[in-house]
């Protein structure tokens, strides 16, 4: 799929520039661009190494885990088919734990576990169970509460208060979880009656 | 709602003085741990710098070309309606696809208006609130072999779209215009 995206922005922008007279342009800003890149991924490097050196911090501590246990209550809420103590439960914990903190990379590996898991427990194995459907959009929603690659960038291109938008940020993904969870659970109604 | 703001300043002082603690109350040796940790993202680092580097060179080309702007002047009618920037429409439909693709124009929108402008603000809002729904179901449905997936692309819509208004009003009524 990237590759048609990544061809086609590039081929729609050079035969446009053919039309427009601004060939000299795309190639500058090619090369320009390139460079861009280098330098914002060092200033994301730094913010990138604050903050996974601290989430080690809280994985080792086993603050990580303590959380994973807290939010149990909520995922039964949202997952009542899922035996308590399964293995889904602590996957899917541990998913939701770390797109919270924004670790959008440390979440694919237990998500992906954790389908696996929910296909142990799923009658039709082609089609998705409620509960697959529910986590899935529940994790792409994805409640956040930092992110810290958007801080990073704001920073990069000069932001003044590059954090100001944390709180914004929260309040409209809780909207969108919210909007989410009300959706799952009237169409696992629907499907039980 | 100025209370908002008081949030993002203190969100991130708050997880940190908060796991630091933890971690000297469970008595580990917290600076090394941390070391350990910020080890790793130069891993991550070093895996994401090609690709973006990629698009963000895909991206300059399409904006020097004026294409995007032509899009958007062909757009602007639509958006007049709506009150919406049509300068987000090609990030809103990339989203959905691709996470570094919409990066490339994420970085191109803050470098074209400011981060500290309107829509460099309802951007990094939006960032937080949608995801890239097309690229995450087909990964983790295909990983066991489902392929009915009923309504999960439907809810997935609704929420995004239901992040993307939310977004922009919570931006407009916190920041303005």
């Amino acid at each position: 799929m990237l590759n048609y995206i990544w061809a086609f922005m590039i081929l729609l922008g050079i035969i446009v520039a053919a039309f427009t007279g601004k060939m000299g342009e795309v190639t500058n800003t090619a090369i320009a661009s390139s460079a861009e890149g280098v330098e914002v991924c060092f200033r994301l490097l730094g913010v990138l190494a604050f903050w996974m050196g601290i989430m080690k911090i809280a994985e080792k501590s086993g603050l990580i885990n303590l959380l994973t246990l807290k939010i149990r209550p909520i995922l039964r809420f949202l997952f009542p088919d899922i035996p308590d103590g399964h293995d889904a439960q602590k996957y899917i914990a541990t998913n939701i734990i770390a797109n919270v903190l924004g670790l959008g990379w440390g979440a694919t590996p237990p998500g992906l576990l954790a389908m696996k898991a929910l296909q142990e427990l799923n009658l039709k194995k082609d089609e998705a169970s409620n509960t697959m459907c529910m986590f899935l959009i529940v994790n792409i929603s994805s409640v956040q509460l930092i992110s810290v690659n958007i801080i990073a960038y704001r920073a990069q291109y000069g932001s003044r208060n590059p954090s100001e938008v944390i709180g914004p940020s929260i309040l409209a993904t809780t909207i969108s979880t919210i909007v989410a969870i009300i959706f799952g659970k009237l169409m696992e109604r629907r499907n039980k009656a | 709602m100025k209370w908002i703001l008081y949030i993002s300043d203190f969100m991130i002082p708050l997880i940190v003085s908060g796991v630091i603690i933890y971690g000297l109350l469970k008595g580990i040796n917290i600076f090394d741990v941390f070391i350990e940790g910020a080890k790793e993202s130069v891993k991550v680092i070093l895996t994401i710098m090609p690709t973006l580097i990629g698009l963000m060179m895909a991206v300059g080309i399409i904006r020097a070309s004026g294409s995007l702007n032509m899009f958007e002047l062909l757009l602007k009618p639509i958006s007049n309606l709506i009150t919406f920037p049509v300068e987000l429409i090609p990030l809103i439909v990339l989203r959905t696809i691709s996470s570094s693709a919409s990066l490339g124009l994420v970085l191109d929108l803050f470098k074209q208006y400011g981060p500290d402008s309107f829509i460099g603000r309802l951007v990094s809002v939006m960032m937080g609130c949608t995801e890239t729904i097309f690229y995450t179901m087909s990964v983790y449905f295909m990983s066991v072999g489902i392929k009915k997936t009923r309504y999960t692309l439907a809810g997935a819509l609704i929420a995004n779209l239901a992040g993307i208004i939310a977004s922009f009003y919570i931006t407009l009524f916190i920041f303005g215009k």
